[in-house]
């Protein structure tokens, strides 16, 4: 085992975790909302860790594998929020509101808004 | 599509080349002289074509004190990432499941679209919160765990920290 195998390995294994706590938060959480929350953020991080690894681990052979992954890691830390805001956005509009705990109406900021809309378009 | 002045045209033209050259330079990881000729000869082509299309940074982004903050902000963003993942695994193993969600608004202070855009993406990647909107200034952000439904309140508490920075760098 050399270094970059350790050092790699441990970046492997974070990643991995933080995928798996992904995985068991869109399986706990209650509404949609909730589970892209769980979901953007821990397979962002959990992604970038792996391909970050796996950029280490080959150091030892072929530095190219280290420039390549750092630039998937720049695709990867853009396109995940968007895809995740994209998703939220278009579940509100489809009409999929949020779970809401307490019982207060001014949780919802964003119904307002879409209220609005409405009656201009009428 | 906004009419440009031949200055702004240029500079978007030289970004988007030096951006593009630097991106295939690293996905074809080699200084080869063959490389870099067919690469260059590419991306000028493709940032010709769109001069229009990408317009978010002019040529005063090279300034080096704005890259000084982009590294901060970089620092920043991974420490808040790194925060956020600790916060959804504090969450999603806690067995009482503690979370109180709602949607928040509130205004922001930026006017590009680009810094909008960016700031949007790092709310969504800090803890607990996640935009859903933006309109115009107004943000429309669900928060897992809502602390004030108050604007100016939930702008302190949310988009603070990065705006700073951002209203420096664009």
């Amino acid at each position: 085992m050399s270094l970059f195998e350790i050092i790699g390995g441990f970046f492997l294994v974070l990643g991995s975790i933080f995928l798996f706590l992904g995985g068991l938060g869109i399986f706990r959480m209650p509404d949609v909302y909730n589970r892209l929350q769980a979901g953007t953020k821990a397979t962002t991080l959990g992604a970038m860790s792996v391909i970050f690894g796996v950029g280490i681990i080959q150091l030892e052979n072929d530095w190219t594998w280290i420039v390549k992954a750092m630039v998937i890691l720049i695709f990867i830390a853009f396109s995940n929020p968007i895809s995740s805001h994209a998703l939220a956005r278009a579940m509100y509009k489809g009409k999929t509101y949020p779970f809401i705990k307490s019982k207060d109406k001014d949780m919802d900021a964003y119904k307002e808004y879409i209220d609005n809309q409405k009656m201009e378009e009428e | 599509m906004q009419n440009l002045s031949l200055t702004n045209k240029l500079s978007n033209f030289i970004v988007n080349w030096v951006f593009l050259m630097l991106v295939w330079i690293a996905f074809t990881s080699s200084f080869a002289t063959h490389e870099l000729i067919v690469g260059a000869l590419t991306t000028m082509v493709i940032s010709y074509l769109s001069i229009r299309l990408f317009t978010c940074c002019t040529i005063l982004i090279f300034c080096p004190v704005k890259i000084m903050y982009m590294i901060w902000y970089l620092v920043v963003f991974l420490i808040a990432l790194i925060n956020s993942n600790m916060d959804v695994a504090r969450r999603v193993l806690s067995p009482s499941l503690p979370i109180n969600p709602g949607i928040v608004k509130f205004k922001t202070k930026l006017t590009t679209n680009y810094s909008k855009m960016v700031l949007a993406n790092s709310i969504t990647l800090t803890p607990g919160t996640l935009t859903v909107d933006v309109v115009d200034d107004t943000f429309y952000v669900h928060w897992i765990d809502v602390k004030t439904t108050n604007p100016e309140e939930a702008y302190t508490e949310i988009a603070e920290r990065f705006e700073k920075i951002l209203l420096k760098i664009f």
